[in-house]
């Protein structure tokens, strides 16, 4: 059994203390906090057959943050002291002059949690996990000439945070991360190509490792990096385009999730803004942002303002019923937060981010969808993706895909960039499938410079019309 | 304020002897600090204040060939000893390296110039905002412009790296940045667009004024865009989107990439990867210069270097680690490059404009579609059509795509070049890429 951090252990700070200051600072503000974070780290890697690099990371510190109206004041240090929470508590007053607000002490309470409270770093020791990964270099290198190159690494987190509210209302979470990732590089007669795939979520490593089943990490890699030997150059125009299930769902990520958050829509930025009741996809389709499945990567007890995470349903059968809300955008929009305030860690302010973005299964098969296809591509593997909220327009990067000539799946195609526009992307989409898939456990998502962990997941679906960015006309 | 070199020294030295205490043969400390100082506004209003105050440290022992490292935001004494202790038995764990080692001695950088990278002077939030408010007023004169947001940073950093062989030095440097992103709007379309200065010394930032109409011109210009045909066609790349092209090309001859063999320039020295008239430098001992330090940030004293000489490449960016496994010296580019900036061509902007009867000039480009092992690039971009060197109208959800074999050795610059970034290109033609749209 691990125990919460005590942030006040040893510091000449008293919890008591702490919440004075805290309150005082946030009279007469809308909103505010205290946030503690105390986050353990480590990352092994093997390259070149070689263990390349252990890491070890401690970090921590406080963020205070104070809400007057739409104005932010924040201040962050990594020293938990009576001056330094002195001095950030002056600094926010100095920003803030004329407060007049009242302090909304309401947030939602839950007793659900979605993850153990765990440290994935130390149940596992560093020569178990030297172990694997020399094992994982032996084996792909195992099966043939055509590996050249085997990199293969362990990242493990525990993070504790604490939020202490004006008032003394504190609310706390531990949260395990781990990820494993292989990545290969072959070749055959001068021509290089690679492969990457990787696992992970809020759970232990032996829950992605035990069994051996480290081997399907390296043979879908492998898989991926063979494949590519293959292509050939990528097609360029607009075509029907069949994207497989799970991972290519960072689609939805791009295309309407970022569209959908909260900040984008107050400010009126987003390409969505005014589409509220409106239709923004086809019937059929459906996407949610889901915090509260088990173990998942994307998956929070509560968010980083104490919210309990939930189930937002974003788009129904193709209408437009919900934004992503932090409480800040929430409060000044006039609905509730969705628990979507998240943010990398106590250096910044929070954002209406995304958890896990899932379009949910329609009852289309795969098949069907390959056959009602002329010309176009099958893309089941990416690499990553972005998008313009303002025009709407987002991409991304497939990095496994092939050409379908007359309903058939042909030849391999080199990883192409695939653009398309956010808003009417959906209303081409023109069969859902009936074969839902989670993502692996490896998305991070990045936004106004934050980095934070999110999952996704769909079904396969046919899009009607979308640009492949290949080289051949 | 930012805490001075007796501070950061001290907990480096305490660092280093207490691991050669607890048994490591070699020890490398970097401790940092970094204040920053942000206004934001919106809409011509304060919407944000934020003081970041960072304080960190890591640490690299070596016991032989092994090595391990760890870092921390935490430089209490208490938590130092739990660490280091934690770093030196996993040292003991990890498996030898045959090329792990701190620099070569005769490497290290000797003297430290004064590169004139801090600037003493403080500028007060409430001068930000004035700074800020004249820079909106401009930024949102046009009615077309429906959201301005816009924001003032001042940092100031201190560092101090040592390590067992005796090296120990640091400096401070400053930076002010200021950056606008607009938002336009017409019937049919809504775009964005930016402009951004950043400096280290405060009187060297550009005008509010002029930030802020060149961020509402820039976005206004990309309203009611058209999306084209697939067709090969000449491709003008805009400065801020020529650097991101040459930074692909120095993470391709980094010499992790070219030692781990994934990288596409493997084995190119001394060949020509680029056409006859392309030179690159990298100088890190510019005056003021955004990217300019003294050594490398393993110690290692840095040189100006000539990567291509007339098209020829002629070094890797090499590191210590890698080096000697290529059985080549540190170049002192370990962290990457320093100034890195592609010579000015010999024709003009207006020339290069018109060097085809059509051409896509390129503003911004989304994705990651550079591939450094294969060489492969596709990405999404916006931009203007241009017939016989005049703006035609403005074009989006668009992609293209090539290789950069082919690329590099079909640029031609513009003599335009200016050191707004710490990379920098003139402007940038590249004949025979594919683009993709309707």
């Amino acid at each position: 059994m691990y125990l919460m951090s005590n942030f006040f252990e040893k510091s000449d700070l008293s919890r008591k203390e702490a919440e004075t200051i805290i309150s005082d600072t946030l009279q007469k503000c809308d909103d505010g906090e205290l946030y503690l974070e105390n986050s353990k780290s480590e990352s092994i890697l093997l390259d070149d057959n070689k263990i390349k690099n252990s890491s070890y990371n401690s970090d921590l510190g406080f963020g205070f943050r104070a809400i007057s109206d739409e104005v932010v004041a924040y201040s962050h240090s990594n020293e938990i002291s009576k001056n330094s929470l002195r001095q950030s508590s002056e600094n926010l007053k100095s920003t803030l002059k004329s407060v007049k607000g009242t302090y909304n002490h309401e947030i939602p309470k839950s007793n659900k949690k979605y993850y153990d409270n765990i440290n994935p770093i130390e149940q596992k020791s560093l020569n178990e996990k030297i172990k694997i990964l020399n094992d994982v270099n032996d084996y792909l290198r195992s099966k043939g000439d055509k590996v050249k190159q085997v990199t293969a690494n362990f990242l493990g987190e525990q993070k504790s945070v604490e939020i202490i509210r004006s008032g003394g209302e504190t609310l706390s979470d531990v949260r395990p991360l781990v990820r494993f990732n292989v990545s290969v590089m072959v070749e055959k007669d001068g021509r290089k190509e690679t492969g990457v795939y990787g696992v992970g979520g809020r759970q232990s490593y032996d829950s992605y490792l035990n069994d051996d089943n480290w081997k399907s990490v390296c043979d879908e890699a492998l898989r991926i990096a063979s494949v590519n030997l293959e292509s050939k150059p990528a097609p360029a125009g607009e075509m029907k385009v069949v994207l497989g299930p799970g991972w290519p769902a960072i689609l939805i990520h791009e295309a309407v999730g970022h569209g959908l958050e909260g900040d984008f829509n107050r400010k009126k930025t987003s390409a969505f803004h005014n589409l509220m009741g409106q239709k923004v996809a086809s019937e059929g389709v459906t996407i949610i942002d889901d915090g509260t499945i088990g173990k998942r990567r994307g998956s929070l007890t509560i968010d980083d303002e104490g919210t309990p995470t939930e189930k937002t349903v974003l788009i129904e059968n193709g209408i437009l019923k919900n934004f992503m809300q932090d409480r800040l955008n929430a409060r000044l929009m006039k609905t509730r937060s969705t628990g979507s305030g998240r943010r990398e860690n106590y250096r910044h302010i929070v954002l209406p981010r995304m958890r896990n973005t899932m379009m949910l299964s329609g009852n289309h098969t795969q098949e069907e969808m390959i056959k009602a296809v002329n010309k176009g591509i099958f893309a089941v593997s990416f690499g990553g993706g972005q998008v313009d909220i303002t025009s709407g327009k987002f991409v991304f990067n497939c990095t496994e895909a092939y050409e379908i000539v007359n309903g058939k799946i042909g030849s391999p195609i080199k990883g192409a960039t695939l653009i398309g526009d956010g808003p009417s992307i959906l209303k081409e989409v023109s069969m859902v499938g009936n074969d839902m898939m989670m993502d692996p456990g490896i998305g991070t998502c990045g936004k106004a410079g934050q980095g934070v962990p999110v999952g996704v997941a769909q079904p396969s679906i046919l899009i009607d019309k979308m640009t492949v960015g290949g080289t051949k006309l | 304020m930012v805490k001075d070199q007796e501070f950061l020294e001290k907990k480096a030295s305490y660092c280093l002897a207490l691991a050669r205490k607890l048994g490591a043969t070699d020890t490398s400390v970097v401790v940092k600090n970094s204040v920053s100082e942000t206004v934001n506004f919106r809409n011509k209003k304060l919407d944000e204040a934020n003081r970041s105050d960072d304080l960190g440290i890591s640490i690299t022992t070596y016991i032989g060939k092994k090595k391990s490292s760890i870092s921390s935001s935490n430089l209490l004494t208490d938590n130092l000893n739990i660490l280091i202790e934690k770093c030196v038995e996993t040292t003991k764990n990890t498996p030898e390296d045959e090329f792990n080692s701190l620099p070569d001695r005769d490497l290290l950088a000797k003297e430290v110039k004064d590169l004139d990278l801090y600037d003493n002077s403080h500028i007060a939030n409430e001068q930000k905002i004035d700074y800020l408010k004249t820079l909106e007023a401009a930024a949102s004169g046009d009615k077309k412009i429906v959201n301005t947001e816009s924001s003032f940073t001042q940092n100031k950093s201190n560092f101090v790296l040592a390590n067992s062989e005796g090296f120990c030095d640091g400096y401070k440097t400053s930076s002010f940045t200021a950056s606008s992103v607009t938002v336009a709007k017409d019937e049919k379309s809504m775009e964005r667009d930016y402009e951004y200065s950043s400096k280290c010394f405060l009187k060297d930032l550009d005008d509010a004024e002029k930030l802020g109409n060149l961020a509402a011109s820039q976005t206004i210009r990309k309203l009611s865009p058209k999306k084209i045909g697939s067709e090969k066609i000449a491709i003008i790349f805009d400065k801020r989107i020529a650097k991101g092209l040459l930074s692909t090309f120095a993470s391709a001859i980094s010499s992790s990439a070219i030692s781990r063999g994934t990288s596409f320039l493997k084995d190119k020295v001394n060949q020509k990867i680029f056409s006859d008239k392309i030179n690159i430098f990298d100088k890190p001992d510019m005056l003021k210069g955004l990217g300019s330090r003294n050594f490398d940030s393993e110690g290692v004293k840095t040189d100006t270097l000539k990567l291509v000489d007339h098209g020829i490449l002629k070094n890797y960016l090499i590191d210590t680690y890698n080096g000697k496994k290529l059985n080549l010296k540190s170049n002192g580019r370990c962290g990457g490059t320093s100034n890195i900036y592609f010579e000015n061509g010999n024709i003009s902007f207006k020339d290069l404009l018109n060097s085809n009867s059509k051409s896509l000039y390129i503003t911004e480009t989304i994705g990651h579609g550079s591939n450094i092992v294969t060489g492969d690039y596709s990405v999404g971009a916006t931009g203007f059509l241009v017939e016989n060197g005049e703006f035609k109208y403005p074009i989006n959800e668009i992609t293209i795509a090539g290789n950069f074999k082919d690329m590099f050795q079909n640029i031609t610059l513009a003599n335009d070049l200016e050191f707004k970034y710490a990379t920098n290109s003139p402007t940038m033609l590249i004949e025979g890429m594919v683009v993709a749209g309707k």
